[in-house]
């Protein structure tokens, strides 16, 4: 079995992840990263962007960080993170559908007990829209 | 009073229990949730604050302006955090009543000028002719607060400090202890105590720092005492809704109490109707 290192994805709202890794990729300040087991101590800000983990047995993850900050120790590395969304959550067109039938449910006034259910995915919807847009926008 | 008007009365106060039952319950369901996100904000602060001990202890030399302590006090500021809806006993007006004795008066009394900001409308209530000078003000945060509606209150007060406006900065709210306890709080946020290192007796290591630590240190600073803020707030809704709870509670059994009075009272006044038309029918009776 691969040599792996522990993880911790933070953000104040909550805790994402925490697990065991083989490796990650974050965009840094300076750059692209990618951090193996073992990786010297490192502390640095992580710009908005994809966060890519490969955990233990192989399989991948990713991540989206609007900012935050990297702390690298050889056996543990926290992200501390601003805000995240899962990217499997983050397909847009889903996202944009998801918000157009929600807006429907909303106008529908027969689907009265959805009404609350309607609220939460309209915002859900909406607050991916708008980190994919800024994500977007760092890239341009 | 008629039998006819107490049933009234208490089919008033039942239509008020209904709804003072239905609030203790909805605020029942409502202290659990806060206490899950209290919990869930906690690892984030904790690894700031790791962080902030290490670089500060190993750039020893490097004083950023958060950690100076000024020499001399003219002014200090407070963050003031309460909730935006009422019907939760006593629960801000303790906290005003606190901050104001507790420190605000102090600080006055020497001299010293106090610049409050407000989250939630229960404050801004309460200060708004007070006389203080406000500097910023946010409400309505809901129950699931985020980060990113209270980074424009902090900035305020983190920019008025760095400038060297302020020479201290507190932040005052309700701690959540248990259900029901929740006791109003003042803890210093600026100038920061950085936290012991404690593996000071380990070989020396440092972080490869990119770009470089004093710009990182400033962004942890920052985003730490955000999240420090943070905290108070989510605090605060726990203690809001358990001091729901248990209002709404207690207006539920006086409620209650008064139902079984008022009963009482219908039932002797309809068994003196009955008994005093018997004696009428016989008094009649007899008559004739």
């Amino acid at each position: 079995m691969a040599i792996t290192v522990h993880l911790d994805v933070v953000t104040p709202e909550k805790s994402v992840f925490s697990g065991l890794v083989e490796q990650l990729s974050v965009t840094g300040s300076e750059g692209e990263l990618g951090i193996l087991p073992g990786h010297t101590a490192l502390l640095t800000s992580i710009k908005p962007g994809q966060v890519k983990i490969i955990l233990q047995g192989g399989k991948e993850q990713i991540f989206y960080v609007s900012g935050g900050m990297l702390e690298v120790q050889p056996d543990i590395v926290t992200i501390l993170a601003d805000t995240i969304v899962r990217a499997e959550n983050l397909d847009e067109a889903k996202a944009i559908e998801a918000k157009e039938q929600a807006e429907k449910l909303l106008s529908d006034k027969k689907a009265d007990k959805d009404y609350t259910r309607a609220m939460r995915e309209l915002a859900q919807a909406a607050a991916q829209i708008r980190v994919i847009k800024e994500l977007r926008r760092h890239r341009k | 009073m008629s039998g006819k008007e107490i049933r009234g009365k208490i089919g008033t106060i039942k239509n008020t229990q209904k709804i003072t039952k239905a609030m203790q319950l909805v605020a029942a369901s409502k202290v659990k949730k806060a206490q899950d996100h209290m919990e869930a904000s906690l690892p984030y602060a904790d690894n700031i604050r790791r962080v902030i001990g290490h670089v500060a202890a190993s750039h020893s030399e490097y004083h950023h302006p958060f950690l100076q302590t000024h020499s001399e006090i003219k002014k200090v500021g407070y963050i003031v955090v309460s909730s935006d809806r009422g019907l939760c006993g006593g629960l801000n007006a303790n906290l005003f009543k606190s901050l104001l004795k507790g420190g605000i008066h102090d600080w006055q009394s020497h001299g010293v000028d106090v610049d409050l900001c407000l989250i939630g409308s229960k404050a801004e209530l309460f200060f708004r002719h007070s006389g203080f000078n406000l500097t910023a003000h946010t409400e309505h945060l809901g129950d699931v607060p985020e980060i990113a509606n209270l980074i424009g209150t902090v900035k305020v007060m983190l920019d008025a400090y760095k400038q060297g406006e302020l020479d201290s900065l507190y932040i005052s709210y309700n701690k959540y202890i248990n259900t029901m306890t929740q006791r109003p709080t003042t803890l210093q946020l600026l100038p920061l105590t950085v936290p012991e290192k404690q593996e000071s007796k380990r070989k020396y290591w440092d972080y490869i720092y990119e770009p470089d630590a004093k710009k990182l240190l400033d962004h942890l600073l920052r985003r730490y005492i955000e999240a420090q803020v943070y905290q108070a707030v989510i605090d605060n809704i726990a203690c809001e809704q358990a001091a729901r709870m248990v209002a709404m509670k207690s207006a539920t059994d006086n409620a209650a109490e008064l139902i079984n009075d008022l009963e009482l009272a219908y039932n002797k006044s309809r068994q003196a109707a009955i008994t005093k038309e018997i004696s009428e029918i016989i008094g009649g009776a007899e008559a004739v």
